[in-house]
C-alpha cells in the first residue's frame, strides 16, 4: 500500500458524529460496511437454502436431491458459506475496527469499493459457473478434477477484492495512527482484528500460489498441476483462513461481552497475547489437511500440525478462560457473587448478544475446538480422514461458533450503522437458542456418523448402485437422522436471523440512537454497569472462580474425548 | 469499552498464571504424544512414497494381477499374493483394482495409486482412511488384524460417480 502518498488532510471526509460513542462515523465508512454487510447476508441466504437441500439429500431416509444436483450444489455451499458470507462479513467489520472504532476516517474509498465489487462480481461469477454445471469440482477443486476457468477465475477475484479490503484495513489504522485520532493503544477488538487482517494477507497469497496454476492449466497454458503442490497450497489458504475467522470471532466474543454485560478484559497482556500466538503459530496449519497424504514424511507433519496448532491452541485456551473470566467479573461487580456460578445463572440469557456469545463459545470450544484437536493428530487422522468427522467438527467452529457470534453481533450494529430500530426483539431473544440447539445436532449426528465410517461429500451410503454391498452400521442412520432434523432447527434459526435483519433495516424506524441499548431492555451497559469497586473486601468476592472450574471441566472433557481416540486407533490394523 | 487504559501490561493475576501453566502443560504433552506414539504406537501413518506415472502404475498392476488372480467377482479380479509380499491396489473412476485376498496376521505391503483423479482410500469397518494421488505410489505395510470381508469405499470426491465406487478386501484365516 502507498500509505506515503495518502493526503494528509482530512478535508474530504464527510462526518457524521455517533450520539452513541461520540466517535466521529465516516459516512464513506458506514456506506461501505452496510454494502459489505448486506453482500454477507445475502450469500448467507443463498448458501442456506443450498444447506436445507443438501441436508435433506444426507439425510438418508429422505435424499432430496440426485446426485449431480447434490454435489453441485454441495459445491456451491462451501463457497458460499465459508467464503462468502465470512469474508463479506470480516470486511465490513475490518472497517468497522478501523475506521469507525478509532474515530478516523476511510481512507481511499473509491479503492474499497473497487474491492466490493471485485469480490461481489467473482461470488456471483463462481456460482453461475457451479450452477450451469461446469464445476462440480467441490469448492477445494482438487487438481486434476476439472473445472471451467471461469470457476477459478471467480475465486481469485473474490480473494483480490478482500485483499484490497484488508489493505484498507492497514491503510486506515496507519492513517488514524498519523491524524491521532485515538490515544494509546488501539482497542483490544481492533487489535484482534489487526491479526485477523495479518493472517489474511499470508492466506490470500497462498489462495493465489494455489488458484492461478490451476487457472492457467484449465486454459490449457501449463500441462499440469502436481496435486501435492496443490493441497499444500490451497491449505495454506483454506486453513489460515479459518484462523481469519476465528481471531475476527473471538473479537467479537469480546465486544459483545462488554455490550451485554459491561466485561472488560482483566488483563490485556493475557488476552493480547493469544492473538499474537495466532499469528506466530497458524502459518502451516495446512499440514493437518495433508496428514495421510502420500509424500511428507512424520517430522513435517508432525512438526508443522503440532507446533503450528498447539501453541495456537494455547491462545484459544487462553481465550476460553479470560472471556468467561471477564463476564464473571462484570456480573460479580453487579453483586451476583452467591457460590460459584450465581453470576451465570443471573447472567441476561434474554438479551441475544449474551446468548449467543455464551452458546458461540461452549459450541466452539467444548464440541469444535475438541474434536479439531483430536482430529489434527497425526495419527489419529487416519481414524477421520474424508469422515463426516471433517464436517461435524467444522459445523461446531466456523458455523455454530463464528456465524453465531456474527449473527449475535449483527442486532446491535443494525441501530448502529444503520441506525433503524431493530424488529421482531422477540424473535431475536430466541434465534440463538434455536440455530444454536440445530447446530449442536447437527456437529454431533456428523461426528457420530463419521465415527461409524461414513464418509463426507457423499452422495449414497446405501451405495444402491455399486455392485458390492457395502454395510455401514444401521446406527449409522439414526445419526445421520439426528444430523437431519438439527439441520431443519438449525435452518429456522438461521431464518429468524433473516428475518428480523430483512424486516429491521427495511421496516424498522429510522433513528438516531440515543445510547448503546440493549435488545431486550434500555439498559446501557457500557455506562450503568462499570461500577468501579476498589473495596478491599470486594476484591476477593470479585475473583473469577467460576470461570476457572468451567475451563478445568472443559480440559478434563478434552482429555478424555482424546485419549479415548488414541484407545480406538490402539485397536484397529497395524499399519506404518 | 473502546481505548484500554494506557498502561494494559500489568502482571497476570493468580488464576491467569495458573491457567496458562496448564494450558501450556497440556499442548506440550499434546505435542510429545505424537513423537512418543511414532516410536512406541504400532498404527502410523505410512511415509513411504514413490513417484510413479499412471502409466507405469497401470502396468505394475496388470501384470499383478495376472501373476496372483484366483477368481472373479462381480467382473473385477480377486486377486491373492502371497503372504509378506508387494500388493496393489488402483484406484480410477469409479473403482478399486483388483480385489485383493490377504492372510490375517501377515504384513504386506500395500501400495496405492490412482491413474486418474484424486481418490480417498477408506477401509470400512476397520476405519481407516488414506489420500489416494495420481502420480504417488503410497506404500502402507499393513497387518490385517482379523478375518473376514472389509469395504473400500472412496471417501475422497473424484466426479459424479463417486459414490459408486465400493469394493472388498478379503482377509482369510
Ligand atoms: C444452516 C445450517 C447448515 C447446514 C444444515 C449445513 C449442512 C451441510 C451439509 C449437509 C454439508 C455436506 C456434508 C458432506 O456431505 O460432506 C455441508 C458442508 C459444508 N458446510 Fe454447511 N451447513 C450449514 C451451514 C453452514 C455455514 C454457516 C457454513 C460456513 C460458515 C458452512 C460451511 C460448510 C462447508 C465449508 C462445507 C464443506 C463443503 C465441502 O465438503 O466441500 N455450512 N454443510
Ligand atoms: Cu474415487
Ligand atoms: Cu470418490
Amino acid at each position: 500500500m502507498a500509505v506515503a502518498t495518502l493526503p494528509r488532510s482530512q478535508a474530504k471526509a464527510e462526518f457524521r458524529t455517533c450520539p452513541v460513542t461520540f466517535l466521529k462515523v465516516d459516512l464513506a465508512a458506514e456506506r461501505l460496511i452496510i454494502a459489505n454487510a448486506v453482500a454477507a447476508v445475502v450469500f448467507l441466504l443463498i448458501g442456506g437454502l443450498y444447506a436445507l437441500l443438501i441436508a435433506l439429500t444426507r439425510w438418508q431416509a429422505v435424499h432430496l436431491l440426485n446426485a449431480t444436483w447434490f454435489y453441485r450444489l454441495l459445491t456451491a455451499h462451501g463457497f458460499n458459506m465459508l467464503v462468502a458470507w465470512m469474508v463479506f462479513f470480516e470486511v465490513a467489520g475490518l472497517y468497522f475496527g478501523s475506521a469507525i472504532m478509532l474515530n478516523a476516517r476511510m481512507v481511499k474509498p473509491r479503492l474499497a469499493w473497487l474491492g466490493f465489487i471485485l469480490m461481489a462480481v467473482g461470488a456471483v461469477m463462481f456460482n453461475v459457473i457451479v450452477l450451469m454445471g461446469k464445476g462440480d469440482v467441490m469448492f477445494t477443486a482438487y487438481v486434476p478434477l476439472k473445472a471451467h476457468p471461469l470457476f477459478y477465475l471467480g475465486f481469485i477475484l473474490f480473494a483480490v477484492g478482500a485483499l484490497i479490503g484488508v489493505g484498507l484495513f492497514f491503510a486506515n489504522l496507519v492513517m488514524a495512527k498519523r491524524e491521532k485520532t485515538y490515544e494509546g493503544s488501539v482497542p483490544l477488538v481492533t487489535f484482534g482484528l489487526a491479526t485477523a487482517a495479518i493472517l489474511a494477507v499470508y492466506t490470500l497469497v497462498a489462495g493465489a500460489l494455489a488458484l492461478v496454476p490451476a487457472l492457467l492449466w484449465s486454459l490449457n497454458i501449463i500441462p499440469s498441476v502436481d496435486p501435492t503442490y496443490y493441497r499444500n497450497m490451497f491449505w495454506a489458504f483454506g486453513h489460515p483462513a479459518q484462523q481469519v475467522n476465528l481471531a475476527a470471532m473471538v473479537s467479537i466474543w469480546y465486544m459483545l461481552a462488554s455490550f451485554t454485560v459491561g466485561a472488560t478484559p482483566l488483563n490485556e497482556k493475557f488476552s493480547r497475547l493469544a492473538f499474537v500466538l495466532y499469528i506466530l503459530f497458524i502459518n502451516l496449519g495446512s499440514a493437518h489437511h495433508l496428514l495421510v497424504d502420500p509424500g511428507p514424511g512424520f517430522a513435517w507433519k508432525a512438526t508443522n500440525t503440532s507446533y503450528a496448532m498447539y501453541l495456537a491452541v494455547l491462545g484459544s485456551l487462553i481465550h476460553a478462560f479470560s472471556i468467561p473470566a471477564a463476564i464473571e467479573v462484570a456480573q460479580r461487580r453487579k453483586g451476583f457473587t452467591k457460590g460459584a456460578f450465581d453470576w451465570l445463572r443471573k447472567g441476561p440469557w434474554r438479551e441475544p448478544g449474551f446468548s449467543s456469545l455464551v452458546i458461540s463459545m461452549v459450541l466452539f470450544g467444548w464440541v469444535g475446538g475438541v474434536t479439531g484437536v483430536v482430529i489434527g493428530t497425526e495419527q489419529i487422522n487416519m481414524l477421520a480422514h474424508n469422515t463426516l468427522r471433517l464436517p461435524g467438527h467444522f459445523h461446531a467452529t466456523v458455523v455454530s461458533g463464528t456465524t453465531l457470534a456474527f449473527m449475535g453481533a449483527t442486532y446491535y450494529l443494525i441501530p448502529l450503522i444503520f441506525r433503524r430500530e431493530l424488529r421482531l426483539k422477540k424473535w431475536a431473544s430466541w434465534q440463538p437458542y434455536v440455530f444454536g440447539s440445530g447446530m449442536l445436532l447437527v456437529s454431533i449426528g456428523m461426528i457420530a456418523a463419521g465415527l461409524q465410517g461414513v464418509p463426507r461429500r457423499h452422495w449414497d451410503i446405501t451405495f444402491a448402485g455399486s455392485p458390492f454391498s457395502i454395510s455401514i452400521p444401521a446406527a449409522a442412520q439414526i445419526s445421520l437422522a439426528l444430523f437431519g432434523v438439527g439441520a431443519l432447527i438449525a435452518i429456522t434459526g438461521g431464518i429468524m436471523y433473516l428475518t428480523v435483519v430483512l424486516v429491521s433495516v427495511f421496516g424498522g424506524k429510522r433513528r438516531e440512537a440515543h445510547r448503546l441499548t440493549l435488545v431486550m431492555s434500555d439498559a446501557n451497559p457500557l455506562v450503568e454497569y462499570a461500577l468501579p469497586n476498589k473495596d478491599k473486601e470486594a476484591e476477593g468476592k470479585l475473583a473469577p472462580q467460576g470461570a476457572f472450574i468451567l475451563v478445568l471441566a472443559f480440559l478434563i472433557f478434552m482429555a478424555t474425548y482424546y485419549l479415548t481416540n488414541w484407545w480406538l486407533l490402539g485397536r484397529t490394523w497395524l499399519i506404518r | 469499552m473502546f481505548v484500554p487504559e494506557r498502561v494494559w501490561w500489568k502482571p497476570l493475576s493468580r488464576p491467569e498464571k495458573s491457567w496458562l501453566i496448564i494450558a501450556l502443560v497440556w499442548c506440550l504433552f499434546l505435542t510429545a504424544m505424537m513423537p512418543l506414539w511414532f516410536v512406541l504406537g504400532r498404527q502410523n501413518v505410512p511415509a513411504e512414497t514413490y513417484t510413479v506415472t499412471p502409466q507405469q502404475y497401470r502396468e505394475i498392476v496388470d501384470a499383478f494381477t495376472a501373476q496372483y488372480q484366483v477368481d472373479t467377482l462381480n467382473g473385477v479380479p480377486v486377486v491373492e499374493p502371497p503372504a509378506g509380499s508387494d500388493v496393489y491396489l488402483l484406484a480410477r473412476q469409479w473403482q478399486w483394482y483388483p480385489i485383493l485376498k490377504l492372510k490375517k496376521g501377515t504384513p504386506y505391503r500395500l501400495h496405492i495409486s490412482s491413474t486418474d483423479v484424486q481418490h480417498g482410500f477408506s477401509l470400512q469397518p476397520v476405519n481407516l482412511n488414506l489420500q489416494v494421488l495420481p502420480g504417488y505410489d503410497y506404500v502402507a505395510k499393513i497387518t490385517p488384524t482379523q478375518a473376514g470381508d472389509y469395504s473400500i469405499v472412496c471417501n475422497e470426491f473424484c466426479a459424479i460417480g463417486h459414490h459408486l465406487m465400493a469394493s472388498k478386501l478379503i482377509v482369510t484365516d
